[in-house]
């Protein structure tokens, strides 16, 4: 009865309740985006470290985990890899510098990354082949150079670095491409920390005499579930560093947390409005049929099935507005390119599809419960 | 056989010294097969008579009585089931679901009480045509007249075989001549049908198709007319009177009027 009341109703008045499923779509599509830009954004920024093939990242002490202000150098390491429990470590170094197109556009600022070749940090190829010396002007790109510049194997690209007041430029060889790892919003080239050490801005230039310095290590464990304990074995071993895990590390990453929490508000807000504007409509169609329920009532029907019915409708109602704002949604940012940040992953996704069915049931339940108390005597136009 | 029963039935509204005493220790009985009208005059307690009747208002004192059932002392939704079951329904206004056409309006009785099957949606069908309705099955109410509209409440009153059928006013919105064809029609369903029907009207033209005429007064009975002739003199006087028949709000227009007693002036 109630199945059939609510939907017989929402059938005969497709119009009506078609607009309203309208606004649910574009709430659900404008809260997807929303989580698209969060999860884009937030991904852009992590990517690297992320995916990093260690579970341990380890600054020097102070620093509070920034990359840039970070020094770690060879005596460190070689600490690092006398720690019990640890399999191996690899010095990893960060600096930003330009990448200039073969077409002659704008140049783009790209994360250059040193690694050693073979040790954690080196990301894997799926194209090409690994680093292999230590030296070399060989590089490995990943999914966001390829996106922009069409990079293949066996490519030279050309770097440009500002060392001081003069510019210079680096033709590097692409030997291995790898899948998004992106950096700080920026595509990223890995190259031996060697080549790295040479190119970067304020480099050690030759480099020859002087300790190898990076800005980090990434150190991979024997066994990944006692990260914790070797984390304070490494602290309490080995002078003046901090250690964290990946997850600690990008969510100290500038501006990460602020850019998050700015979006999960906005996010919030806008589901509330929709909670508001279901409830708004619900309400507003309640409060006209006060007549028609008091009548139904009175001749016989159950508040039971009173109620159901309209929590029926409003679920149905808004789960069809949520159904194809997020079918929209979906089909809109599967075609976006790498470069822009909009990125809908199945969990993020589905998070806010449930959240967004919810909407009905909030929404409606100050309905539901005026349409629980119309009384029957209603039906007489009298009431109590 | 006795349908329905009232004992001693008072109700008080309100408390202290906000009390209206809207029907006060009134007893009656109607049988099965039997068409009873409840007239009076405004504020003489006719629709709260009929809301305890239908087992949408408890009495203050006393019982209602429906196939052997004491309906005061049923719980909310027992009684709600109960009305669903036991009792037609027609208003004065509001009758129909909107979004529902005239046959799917019938039918939600038997849908209520679990019996819609091919042989009462055939019944159904029938009595719609029987009423008139034949060509407007697929109408919803909106598209349909208002005498329309009440045949088809009238309709689904009935299709549910209830012990007792209730209407509160159901030519308020009609003109003469479809009142007399709505009530008439009513009538002839409720004896064909054996129901127990009772109609608050304030239109004593419609009396004529009634059995007994109970007139109401400050909450109290004040007149019972079960006499064939004395009945249709009421009815034959208001005729006369047509449109000075006691207006809506009760207020006696004649001087030396005929129906005076009735009305109670
Ligand atoms: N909810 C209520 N609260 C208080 N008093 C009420 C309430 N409903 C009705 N009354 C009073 O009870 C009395 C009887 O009212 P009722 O509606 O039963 O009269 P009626 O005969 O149906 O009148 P009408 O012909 O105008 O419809 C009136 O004095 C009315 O003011
Ligand atoms: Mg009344």
């Amino acid at each position: 009865m109630s199945f059939y009341l609510a939907l017989k109703e929402v059938w005969r008045n497709k119009g009506r309740f078609l607009l309203i499923a309208a606004v649910v779509a574009l709430i659900t599509t404008l809260v997807l985006f929303i989580a698209a830009l969060a999860e884009g954004l937030a991904s852009a920024n992590r990517e690297y470290i992320e995916k990093l093939n260690g579970e341990l990242l380890v600054f020097q002490e102070g620093t509070q985990l920034s990359t840039t202000a970070s020094r770690i150098g060879r005596q460190r390491i070689a600490e690092l890899r006398r720690v019990p429990g640890v399999a191996a470590v690899g010095q990893v170094g960060f600096s930003t510098l330009k990448l200039v197109p073969p077409d002659g556009s704008a140049d783009i600022n790209v994360a250059f990354i040193g690694v050693e070749p073979g040790l954690p940090g080196e990301p894997p190829v799926y194209a090409g082949q690994q680093l292999e010396r230590d030296r070399g002007n060989n590089v490995i790109v990943d999914e966001g150079v390829v996106a922009r510049l069409g990079t293949k194997v066996g490519d030279t690209i050309k770097l440009k670095v500002t060392q001081g007041t003069k510019e210079e430029f680096y033709d590097l060889t692409v030997v291995g491409l790898t899948d998004r790892r992106q950096y700080f919003f920026q595509p990223a080239i890995f190259a031996p920390l060697n080549t790295w050490d040479k190119i970067r801005p304020d480099g050690n230039g030759s480099g020859a005499n002087t300790e190898l310095i990076s800005n980090i290590a990434v150190v991979r464990l024997q066994d990944p579930s006692a990260q914790a304990e070797v984390a304070k074995t490494i602290e309490q071993t080995v002078k003046d560093v901090e250690v964290a895990d990946r997850r600690t590390t990008w969510e100290a990453l500038p501006g990460y947390a602020a850019q998050q929490s700015t979006l999960t508000t906005q996010q919030f807000f806008t589901f509330f409005i929709g909670v508001l504007v279901v409830g708004g409509f619900f309400q507003i169609q309640t409060l006209q049929k006060v007549a028609q329920i008091g009548m139904l009532k009175a001749i016989g029907l159950s508040n039971w099935t009173v109620g159901w019915s309209a929590l029926i409708q409003i679920f149905t109602v808004n789960a069809f507005g949520v159904a194809i704002g997020a079918v929209g949604t979906l089909a809109l940012t599967s075609n976006f390119p790498v470069t822009v940040p909009i990125m809908l992953t199945g969990t993020t996704a589905l998070a806010s599809v449930l959240a967004l069915l919810a909407i009905g049931p909030l929404g409606g339940i100050v309905s539901v419960f005026v349409l629980l108390r119309i009384e029957p005597l209603r039906a007489l136009g009298m009431a109590q | 056989m006795i349908a329905l029963e009232a004992i001693n039935v008072t109700k008080i509204y309100g408390t202290g010294t906000n009390a209206v005493t809207a029907v006060n220790d009134v007893s009656l009985s109607v049988r099965r097969g039997e068409f009873v009208a409840l007239v009076g005059p405004s504020g003489s307690g006719k629709t709260t008579m009929l809301a305890m009747l239908a087992g949408l208002l408890k009495p203050t004192h006393g019982q209602i009585i429906i196939a052997e059932k004491d309906i005061g002392r049923m719980s909310e939704s027992k009684r709600t089931k109960f009305r669903g079951q036991y009792i037609g329904f027609a208003f004065q206004a509001n009758n129909l679901v909107p979004f529902l056409n005239a046959q799917e309006n019938v039918e939600l009785l038997l849908r209520l009480n679990g019996k819609l099957n091919r042989q009462s949606r055939e019944s159904a069908r029938n009595l719609l045509e029987r009423l008139g309705l034949g060509e407007r099955l697929k109408n919803r109410p909106g598209q349909l007249s208002g005498g329309q509209q009440q045949r088809v409440a009238i309709a689904r009153a009935l299709i549910h075989e209830p012990e007792v059928v209730l209407a509160d006013e159901p030519t308020a919105s009609l003109d003469t001549e479809r009142a007399h064809q709505v009530v008439q029609t009513f009538a002839e369903l409720i004896h064909e049908q054996n129901r127990a029907g009772i109609m608050v009207t304030h239109d004593l033209r419609m009396c004529k198709y009634t059995d007994r005429v109970i007139q109401m007064m400050d909450g109290r009975i004040n007149r019972i007319i079960a006499d064939r002739r004395e009945i249709l003199r009421l009815a034959g006087a208001a005729d006369e009177l047509d449109g000075h028949v006691v207006p809506v709000n009760g207020k006696p227009v004649l001087a030396g009027d005929p129906l005076a007693d009735v009305r109670g002036i």
